[in-house]
């Protein structure tokens, strides 16, 4: 590699800057453009199932109205009040490393992190009661005193659509962990936090695709 | 005149290149260099061509005869299943971007490298941990439903549907994120001074394309996991003994699939403008139309999904708009193919290989086209539906017009990844038998089709049987030419005259500011951009007189390498 010094190249720069970038700027700028088109796919990823749940909805409305009534609003609602805190504490956490904090940093990253596992306990009493009275997806929907035809499909949908918006959940969880670990070993600093900023913006997705589920599945 | 400073121009390969600064397995496998990449997906994706054109050469055999020749109808259903899976997912899709998208693009921008050189190498990855998904569907055995896997039989009737949907799924991902990384690149690599309007039209292919990777792809995604589900949970979406929709599904395929063929064929567009310019010698005719006529079909190609199902029961009056909007796609391609022949009419034009790919290309490509309209117009597709018309068309677009069009780019763009040539005559006589193999195959399958020949039928009629003898023996043609690129391209490695860095005289950056092969950062300096990619004549002011025909001079003399 030795002879592919180049001039453009043996300027010196910060240690986060890689080499085919020009500038921490142009960098940052690619970085976060690339995120926001990552964040476009995942919200394509759901559109297609929230066609599929518009369909359904459309054909079946009063199967779709009998069967959330299965669903707890009072579970679901929590749930919606520990992500709102979280997308809150995430915003934090960006706001204290800008200024330099790395306390505050970290704390709001473990506070994130908290929330994001008290949604999946929460989530996890949910499933577990359903699996329990016989509420599961598709053919193998055994409870009788919600029944008739398409209650399975309500609820296809609905384990669906949860467990998947539930594994964005837990990779949330270790991209956390792995900031965490960064942070405490001191690698972001107010001129450089990308991957907390781009963390950051996940979650605000994961969070707001909740804020969709959560009405259609739960309340209407 | 310019900031520009020009690399060697000699013939003497540079010491240290990108192919030999360290020439570890482990460089290789753990690279983030775009360049290795892109090689090692063309051994990939060439690879999987291979297996699945072998496929495609027995089922075509098996058709030579009506009644059974050398397989039963059940392997024939699997043979010609895995054939349309490999070309499409691991083939067709990943062939020109992964390849010279990832080669090229940087190149072409003036950069050291695409945004996310580690993205990059995670999407080669993905790709073929997409590709051993279908090895182990293969073992599970029994993929029988075709490319398509149309429900409720892909749900039902075997468990490699688990293995293939998760294939589709994972290569999926390797297209969404190699698109993202691309239009990140476009956007924020460009070097100074390369404006939107001086863009290589390559490069307004791949970046049309990745828009697209970047919003179909995540609909085939969801579509592969709710499949998943149907299989192994019975979640009764798709299948209508559980209350399901089939047609649901085939919505959700085509909504993906239809503007899959455009990142199967916008690539195409981008090399067959490069080809065009350069070996007429002349800019592209109508620069803007055909850079944002990509553009226009990537977008239009969202909204004509529907033309695949005109006979699956949907309204009348959405048949009818589906029509009408899959015949307007016709007039951005139209443009293009306009101002192609325009340029070659003003220029002056250089029979190379290469050009040759790109001539084959207008003529396959128009045939493709046009049987695209015949079956847009809704009285016609009732007759010809899932006939053996349909595979005609779909070859003449896929085969006649991203394989032509990637073979031509190989050709093009060989002496610079490898610093070899190849030899001309025999690259002359290749292309010319894989055109006339590819008509004699394909052109009876159309007239086939006409006649009422269903497709994916393993016996038929007698009467059929002159026409499918016909298309066999083109294959073989056909075969035989791509058998010879192969064969002297490798030899090319070992025997090769040593390529100039510009041996076609083009303008382009890859082109003149970089050795072949490249450094292993791509560029000495980082280039300064001050024309446009075509300006064949501001080229032999910028590096001193006649440079660009002087090294063509030199390449004709010595013809054939
Ligand atoms: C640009 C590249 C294109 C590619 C790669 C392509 C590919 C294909 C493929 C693979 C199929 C068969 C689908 C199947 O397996 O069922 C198909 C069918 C079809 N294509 Fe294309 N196509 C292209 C362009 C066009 C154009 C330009 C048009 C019309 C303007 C068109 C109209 C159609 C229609 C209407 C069908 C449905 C035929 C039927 O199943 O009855 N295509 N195409
Ligand atoms: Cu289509």
């Amino acid at each position: 590699m030795a002879s592919s010094s180049s001039p453009a190249h043996a300027d010196s720069h910060p240690a986060h800057l890689q080499h085919h970038f020009v500038s921490s700027e142009q960098q940052f700028d690619a970085a976060k453009m690339g995120m926001w088109l990552f964040l476009v796919t995942e919200i394509l990823l759901f559109a297609g199932m929230f066609v599929a749940y518009t369909v359904y909805r459309v054909w079946y409305p009063e199967v779709f109205v009998q069967s959330s009534t299965l669903l707890n609003p009072w579970l679901g609602g929590l749930n919606t009040l520990v992500l709102l805190g979280s997308s809150f504490t995430v915003a934090l956490s960006i706001h204290f490393i800008q200024n330099d904090n790395r306390k505050g940093l970290i704390i709001n990253l473990a506070l994130t992190m908290a929330a994001a596992i008290a949604f999946l306990v929460v989530k996890y009493f949910e499933y577990t009661h359903k699996f329990h009275l016989g509420v599961f997806p598709g053919e193998h929907y055994s409870y009788s005193e919600v029944a008739g035809p398409y209650v399975a499909q309500f609820f296809s949908i609905y384990y669906i659509m949860t467990g998947i918006h539930g594994l964005h959940v837990i990779i949330g969880i270790g991209l956390f962990i792995w900031l965490t670990v960064r942070a405490t070993k001191g690698h972001f600093s107010s001129a450089w936090y990308t991957p907390v900023e781009l963390v950051g913006l996940y979650w605000h997705i994961v969070d707001i695709i909740w804020i969709f589920l959560f009405p259609l599945l739960y309340l209407i | 005149m310019s900031a520009t400073t020009l690399t060697t121009r000699d013939a003497t390969p540079p010491p240290v290149h990108y192919l030999n600064h360290d020439k570890s397995l482990k460089s290789w496998l753990l690279t983030l260099d775009h360049k290795r990449i892109g090689l090692m997906y063309l051994v990939t994706v060439a690879t999987a061509f291979m297996v699945a054109g072998v496929l495609a050469m027995l089922v075509r055999y098996e058709l030579i005869n009506p009644g059974m020749d050398i397989m039963t109808a059940e392997t024939y259903n699997k043979v010609f299943s895995m054939h349309g899976i490999m070309m499409v997912f691991l083939f067709i899709i990943p062939s020109i971007p992964a390849v010279m998208g990832n080669f090229v693009l940087p190149m072409h921008l003036g950069a050291k490298d695409v945004a996310f050189p580690r993205l990059n190498l995670a999407s080669y990855y993905i790709f073929v941990a997409g590709g051993l998904l279908v090895v182990g569907a293969l073992i599970v055995g029994n993929v029988d439903a075709g490319w398509t896997f149309y429900t409720p039989y892909s749900s039902r009737s075997s468990d490699s549907v688990l293995f293939m949907t998760m294939a589709v799924f994972v290569a999926g991902f390797s297209s969404i994120l190699t698109g993202l990384n691309f239009i990140v690149t476009v956007h924020k690599m460009r070097a100074p001074g390369l404006t939107w309007n001086r863009l290589p039209l390559f490069v307004w292919g791949i970046y049309a394309t990745s828009i697209v990777q970047v919003l179909a792809t995540p609909v085939i995604g969801i579509t592969m996991v709710l499949l998943f589900f149907e299989r192994l949970l019975g979640i009764g979406i798709f299948d209508p003994a559980l209350g399901g929709d089939p047609v649901l599904f085939q919505h959700f395929f085509w909504f993906y699939s239809h503007p899959a063929v455009y990142i199967m064929i916008l690539p195409a567009f981008g090399i067959i403008s490069e080809l065009i310019a350069v070996f007429s010698r002349h800019p592209i005719h109508g620069y803007r139309f055909v850079a944002l006529s990509s553009v226009a079909i990537a977008f239009l190609g969202f909204l004509v999904w529907g033309h695949h199902m005109f006979v699956s029961g949907q309204s009348a009056i959405s048949a009818v708009i589906f029509s009408l909007i899959t015949y307007l796609i016709g007039i951005p391609t139209g443009v293009k193919m306009f101002n192609w022949v325009a340029t070659m009419y003003r220029g002056s034009i250089w029979l190379q290989t290469p050009m040759l790919y790109a001539l084959s290309f207008l003529f396959l490509f128009a045939i493709g086209g046009f049987t695209g309209i015949a079956l847009g117009v809704l009285a016609l597709d009732v007759h010809l539906h899932d006939t053996y018309f349909v595979v005609g068309h779909f070859h003449y677009v896929m085969m006649g017009g991203t394989v032509i069009a990637a073979l031509g780019g190989l050709h093009y763009w060989w002496p610079k990844i490898t610093g070899k040539m190849y030899n001309e005559m025999l690259g002359k006589i290749a292309a010319a038998l894989i055109f006339v193999g590819f008509n004699i195959t394909f052109f009876t399958q159309l007239v086939l089709g006409t006649q009422g020949m269903p497709r994916r039928y393993y016996d038929y009629l007698p009467r059929f049987e002159t026409m499918h003898e016909v298309s066999t023996y083109g294959s073989w043609i056909l075969g035989a030419g791509l058998f010879i690129v192969l064969f002297y391209l490798l030899a090319s490695l070992f025997r090769g005259r040593t390529a100039s860095s510009n041996p076609w005289g083009a303008a382009t950056l890859e082109w003149t500011h970089a050795t072949s092969p490249p450094d292993p950062h791509n560029f000495h300096q980082t280039p300064i951009v001050s024309r446009g990619p075509y300006d064949f004549h501001l080229l032999s002011e910028e590096f001193g007189d006649g440079h660009a025909t002087q090294e063509i001079a030199d390449t004709r003399e010595t013809q054939p390498g």
